[in-house]
């Protein structure tokens, strides 16, 4: 099936590209940019007039939940609330009930995915069995099974030892492996960025050296391993100076960013608000502020919704007797747009931190509008004011701070290879 | 928690005393109970213990008459006292510049600095010219919590002792939220002393918390107004 998406403001930051123009599509892919191809005559027509056309998010974190806990949410939820926020692709981690340590989990998933027909989804695998950090997974079958890359989530390894094993392992087979930087003997117990705002409301605190002696233990296994490797969620000043410091030295490593540890800093604590608890948490203001310059400066190459649906009763507690995380995958654009105002940064950066950026990190296929991809893309009225309400999510979670706020900018459709998934309605 | 605050709420309670070991319960409670219940907080985790605050606050003024120009010294594992973080409120509240935090760095985190309060590692410099020395309970665990290496060398550092509280003035009073631990943070001589008023601030709270519950509780007789809630702020 031939389409033109006609008369629309394509930006595509992996093209170099910012016109108003027309889009064709063919056979599920981009065939065509500007001047129709031949036999587009009848072609079926979308008018995108007024309207952008930009690739297809790619989010690396998403939690579907699916299987073990659809209480909190399910691979057709989640994906519907993906596909809505313009999400075409997503990475989703490998803590689900059963935990993606066989290929039988990782298959169910990406069959379920298949299924629901929403976005495009790529488990991560656990890389050691039960993500119990002692014995090291199948890797090789977990990848061959579908699995993008790697990961202990933010489970703890039994020792450094089993670490160091486990990155020799996977370098051996070249394998991508996901780090989510936690010593966890000194974040146990911890709620909230151990700082002014958590003394004085007397909530346990993470110190942000749970962070930073995990990355650089990590950083130090991956030079010496050689593995491929990839830092996920950072919050702290320092995680983006000691990336930088890696990089400059030639280490080829990427990292990325929950887009709420760009926009929120510990300051929230004040209402005791169990919505703002989310791991790694909210640092301070200078944190905040770094890790927009980290972005500005390429250290940061993805922003991610960190999206983590959870049931009602999962935040209705007092602040530390909440589980963490928020479920913001479905206004992830409208979010990170908010850093142009209050970070300073471009649309081309924020876009491309959510395209091509993480694409790049995970070699994924996506996030480019380029002739011969697949047509993920949306289009986008960056006009149109909206509030995100709590009656109208997608997704199955109850957890966002963002119910009831007014948004610039709305994702009216969605489209993965070339069909609509998606329509505001 | 929130059944708990359901089924209390269905017995027709007017009023709800919370103590939790969560900080932010009482915050919590509140903000999900019907309107016309009072919640009066009575200490939740580590965050705040107001009518203590208010009942040692009213010792002080009776002992010493006011709070411009009082030096004052609280002892202990502050970390973990939501009894020190209500004190410090009331006290820079009250008009109190000169509060000391005394205590090994595992249990004064520098962040109260930022509070109002100065940081004192070494008891003597602590108590040096104060008018009350607030004395706190130091729990057993601290010691499994690689806080401190053991009871004797906390007491021989930061006990209160004759000898110690000579560095303080000499009409010193001395405090203690309760229950004492004898030998642990304070001495015999010194908790059963001329300058303990540890018993008075016991019978102090019951004025206090009569105040505190007369008032949450005309609030909720006189009008339909939000409820009437004792919290931090």
């Amino acid at each position: 099936m031939k389409l033109r998406i006609q008369n629309g403001r394509l930006i595509d930051p992996s093209q170099d590209i910012d016109a108003i123009t027309d889009l064709f599509i063919d056979n599920q892919k981009v065939v065509a940019i500007g001047e129709a191809p031949e036999g587009f005559e009848n072609a079926d027509v979308v008018d995108a007039t007024g309207q952008w056309i930009l690739p297809g998010l790619v989010d690396l974190a998403v939690a579907l939940r699916e299987p073990g806990q659809t209480q909190k949410g399910s691979i057709a939820t989640e994906g519907r609330a993906a596909v809505s926020g313009g999400v075409t692709t997503l990475v989703c981690p490998p803590d689900t009930r059963p935990i993606v340590d066989t290929p039988a989990v990782a298959a169910l998933i990406q069959d379920k995915a298949d299924d629901a027909g929403m976005a495009n989804v790529f488990p991560l695998g656990a890389l050691t069995q039960g993500l119990e950090g002692a014995q090291l997974s199948n890797m090789v079958a977990l990848t061959e099974a579908g699995c993008i890359a790697l990961s202990n989530h933010r489970h703890p390894m039994a020792s450094t030892k089993v670490l160091s094993r486990a990155l020799e392992y996977a370098a051996t087979h070249d394998l991508l492996v996901v780090f989510h930087p936690d010593e966890s003997s000194l974040s146990e117990g911890g709620c909230a960025h151990e700082g002014l705002m958590s003394t004085m409301h007397g909530l346990a605190g993470i110190p942000e050296e749970a962070e930073t002696i995990a990355l650089m233990r990590d950083l130090l296994l991956v030079e010496k391993t050689g593995v491929r490797a990839h830092f996920a969620r950072l919050s702290c000043a320092k995680s983006v100076e000691m990336i930088a410091d890696a990089k400059a030295s030639g280490l080829d490593v990427t990292a990325d960013v929950a887009v709420h540890n760009l926009l929120l800093n510990d300051q929230v604590l004040s209402g005791f608000d169990g919505h703002y608890h989310v791991l790694p948490p909210l640092r301070s203001d200078e944190d905040r502020l770094t890790l927009i310059e980290g972005i500005k400066a390429g250290v940061i190459s993805a922003i991610c919704s960190d999206h983590q649906p959870h049931e009602k009763m999962a935040k209705t507690a007092p602040f530390a007797a909440t589980e963490p995380g928020m479920a913001n995958v479905e206004i992830l654009l409208p979010l990170a747009m908010q850093l142009m105002d209050e970070g300073d940064l471009d649309f081309s950066t924020v876009l491309t931190c959510l395209t091509s950026g993480p694409a790049a990190c995970f070699g994924l296929e996506a996030g480019s509008l380029s002739v011969g991809s697949f047509a993920d893309f949306m289009l986008f009225d960056s006009t149109v004011r909206w509030t995100w309400s709590y009656e109208g999510r997608r997704t199955k979670g109850h957890n966002s701070p963002y119910f009831g706020e007014e948004f610039v900018g709305r994702v009216m459709s969605t489209y993965i290879s070339g069909q609509r998934v998606y329509q505001v309605a | 928690m929130l059944d708990t605050l359901k089924n209390l709420e269905a017995m027709q309670s007017d009023m709800f005393i919370v103590r939790h070991s969560d900080s932010g319960a009482a915050h919590f409670i509140a903000e999900h109970c019907t309107p016309n219940v009072a919640i009066i907080n009575a200490g939740d985790g580590r965050h705040a213990h107001p009518t203590q605050a208010m009942l040692d606050m009213l010792t002080i003024r009776r002992h010493k008459g006011r709070f411009d120009g009082l030096k004052i010294a609280i002892v202990g594992d502050i970390l973990h006292s939501r009894v020190a973080r209500s004190q410090l409120q009331a006290l820079t509240t009250l008009g109190v510049s000169d509060v000391r935090l005394v205590g090994p760095k595992t249990l004064v985190p520098s962040f109260f600095a930022e509070m109002g309060a100065t940081i004192c590692h070494d008891l003597e410099a602590g108590l040096k010219d104060v008018d009350v020395v607030v004395m706190l309970r130091l729990q057993k665990e601290r010691m499994k919590g690689a806080l401190l290496p053991s009871e004797s060398e906390f007491y021989r550092l930061y006990g209160l002792t004759e000898e110690s509280l000579s560095w303080a003035k000499p009409d010193a009073i001395v405090m203690h939220p309760g229950p004492i631990n004898r030998g642990v943070e304070i001495s015999s001589d010194v908790a059963d002393g001329k300058h303990s008023v540890i018993l008075d601030q016991v019978t102090n709270g019951i004025a206090v918390r009569m105040a505190v519950l007369s008032m949450a509780m005309s609030g909720q007789l006189q009008s339909d107004e939000s409820p009437a809630t004792k919290d931090e702020e």
